[in-house]
């Protein structure tokens, strides 16, 4: 109805052509619209309110841990310096997270990448099983693996006895066992995406394969290498239960094992003031990623198909 | 004479037939560049998967030798004595059944807290992915709004929620329950909901996620038809939506039943080890590793291992989940199963192995 022909308006009033391009919405337009707004802020506090009780919590007076002020009275920094106090030792904890996080995705990119184009590109016969295995070993219980290992790290298998408790391999050994997966799954998908004519092209201009892979599909496929890179790293940086078993020094910590053993200063108080700052402290380098990458990992979560 | 050259150039091109269609003489290639990954692969999960099965059989030998005074060291084979345990000498707990074998115990919580948090999780989840689909404006703060419970790390997300369930906390301030506070952490079946609250939490937006992403690959054009073909919304949403978005959230679910079966963080690190009402059979396994009894661990960590082979199978199986997700091995499968098909109905049992094979050659 208000689709009416340009020429038509030189004859309207301003206020005939002001009615007519207000859109004509009826009143079930209308309710489908304040429903999906109302469900789009359903979602948002649905994912933030937890996470704004945390930050909050974090704003507290040390003292007042457990106050369920919607709004800390008064507002305070303290526990954020308690957090890096000698006695919870965050930043080496922070440090030692970044040493696993980033050497172990630094590995799996460097295992990962070029069976990751070959599963994406070549075609052999025993694909098929290689992809399920790649998936299946993602999908590995982790206790699984750990308590050979732990076993293994302790020293008390007599044939190999190696006591890497508390040093950085005994938790990045085990953590490839997962980030691994994870990254050659990601890369073959994106390497999916790339059209094959690229190395063909590139080889028709006298490129070896190795050159054409090189030099015309790792700078092409660098988002998604470096989309996977994010996703790996997040994932390590979350890690528990390796980090729990194999680095147990107060030295060697990592930051989601050291947040989770914080001790208070008076008695049995479990001190939540310093565990949601030393929370929010270990999330914010991921929100950071999030938000700035947000369009990249959310295509890296759908198209590589790791859930 | 060139007939004859002929002839044999082409004979043994017709009598090579490719025994796989992914036979394209890439093989070796493929095997030299996924070699480094595999070997790594191989040393990081498959030596401790086969060690783990090893010391399955085993047990350590404990108490104090009666002729020395000391305490016995070693381990010793006892077969599958390490399961058949469970039910000749039940190690009974209390959690919330009564009193069962304590892996049973784990293996029942596992199950609920899988089997809820999945349903939960799927529900809100594909709710999330709708509303979204329908957006007018604003889907840049939700898709990073979404992205937040995925991005916290799950430890993190088990002490937050810890302080929100908290005796004092703000849970009990909301429900209205300050004077007659539940007791969420205190190892009974509220402890259970608050695990499953904080893992629905935590991981419905990424079902959401992942469902917008199946959803937004529906064309437009097919709820049109629908709208001219006079469907209402439901039968929109069963007969469209939901089969076409079916493959991609078959493997979100999937995906989600598999990591909730070895839940650990959540349970270890908001209601505690040792906690029977919320103990799942990685948090089980673990307590028996720290206590350095290697051999019982490791039994209940392949029972956890082959409760989640079979569960995968099923859904693969029974749901048809193409976990893979390679295109042109699943048009080969499907080829291959089509041709299957055909021949078994035309009952041709000769004609089956040269159809199969010149039909996966021609995709």
């Amino acid at each position: 109805m208000t689709q009416i022909a340009t020429p038509v308006i030189a004859h309207l009033t301003p206020e005939e052509l002001g009615a007519l391009q207000k859109p004509n919405h009826d009143a079930r337009w209308w309710v489908g619209k304040i429903a999906s707004v109302i469900g789009m802020a359903f979602i948002v506090l649905y994912c933030l309110v937890p996470f704004y009780w945390m930050v909050i919590s974090s704003f507290r007076l040390p003292t007042m841990g457990l106050s369920n002020d919607y709004i800390p009275n008064p507002i305070s920094f303290e526990n954020y310096p308690g957090v890096f106090s000698s006695q919870n030792n965050f930043f080496r904890a922070i440090l030692n997270s970044v040493v696993v996080s980033v050497t172990t995705t630094v590995l799996t990119l460097v295992f990962g990448i070029i069976g990751a184009y070959a599963l994406a590109r070549l075609r052999f016969a025993a694909k098929g099983f290689v992809l399920s295995i790649i998936i299946g070993a993602s999908m590995f219980p982790g206790v699984t693996l750990l308590i050979p290992l732990f076993k293994l790290f302790t020293g008390s298998y007599d044939w190999f006895p190696i006591h890497w408790l508390n040093q950085y391999q005994a938790a990045i050994i085990p953590s490839l066992s997962f980030g691994l997966p994870l990254c050659v799954w990601n890369l073959t998908a994106f390497f999916r995406q790339l059209p094959v004519e690229l190395e063909q092209a590139a080889m028709v201009d006298g490129c070896t394969p190795g050159e054409a892979f090189r030099k015309v599909i790792l700078p092409l496929a660098a988002p998604g290498v470096f989309t996977t890179a994010i996703l790996t790293f997040i994932a390590v940086w979350n890690e528990f239960m390796i980090s729990l078993t194999f680095l147990q020094a107060r030295d060697m910590k990592t930051a989601t094992v050291a947040l989770s053993q914080f001790t208070g200063t008076l008695g049995f108080n479990t001190p939540y003031g310093s565990i949601m700052a030393a929370g929010v402290i270990t999330t914010i380098p991921l929100l950071i990623l999030v938000l700035f990458f947000q369009r990249r990992i959310v295509a890296g979560l759908t198209a590589g198909g790791v859930k | 004479m060139a007939v004859t050259t002929a002839e044999q150039r082409t004979a043994p091109k017709a009598t090579k037939r490719k025994k796989n269609a992914f036979s394209d003489g890439q093989g070796t290639l493929a095997a030299m560049l996924l070699a480094p990954t595999l070997l790594v692969m191989l040393l990081v999960t498959g030596v401790p998967i086969v060690m783990s099965i090893t010391e399955s059989f085993f047990r350590a030998n404990g108490g104090v030798d009666p002729n020395t005074g000391l305490v016995n060291t070693g381990t010793a084979f006892v077969g599958l004595q390490n399961f058949t345990d469970i039910f000749a000498h039940p190690t009974l707990v209390v959690g919330v059944y009564g009193s069962l074998d304590r892996l049973i115990n784990a293996f029942i919580n596992t199950s609920l807290f899988t089997v809820v948090c999945v349903v939960l999780e799927t529900i809100l989840g594909v709710a999330m992915a709708l509303i979204m689909a329908r957006a007018f404006r604003g889907r840049g703060l939700v898709r990073a709004a979404i992205l937040v419970p995925w991005a916290i790390p799950t430890i993190v997300s088990a002490v937050m929620w810890k302080l929100i369930f908290n005796t004092d906390g703000v849970a009990n301030k909301v429900l209205g329950l300050s004077n007659t506070p539940i007791l969420w952490l205190g190892d009974n079946k509220y402890s259970q909901m608050a695990i499953i609250i904080a893992d629905v939490w935590k991981t419905a937006p990424f079902i959401g996620l992942l469902t917008l992403a199946g959803l937004q690959t529906i064309p437009a054009e097919v709820y049109e038809a629908a709208k001219v073909d006079g469907a209402n919304a439901w039968q929109t949403f069963v007969r469209i939506t939901l089969p076409m978005v079916k493959p991609a959230l078959v493997v979100a679910v999937l995906f989600r039943t598999l990591d909730t079966l070895r839940m650990f963080d959540l349970p270890y690190g908001m209601i505690g080890p040792g906690k029977y009402s919320v103990e799942t059979l990685s948090v089980f396994a673990y307590q028996e590793m720290s206590a350095t009894r290697y051999g019982t661990a490791a039994s209940y960590s392949i029972v956890l291992f082959l409760y989640i082979v079979l569960i995968a199978f099923l859904f693969v199986k029974l749901l048809g989940a193409d976990v893979v997700g390679d295109e042109e091995l699943k048009a080969v499968n499907d080829q291959r199963k089509r041709m299957h098909a055909l021949n078994k109905k035309q009952g041709k049992a000769a004609a089956v192995r040269s159809n199969i094979t010149s039909g996966s050659a021609a995709s």
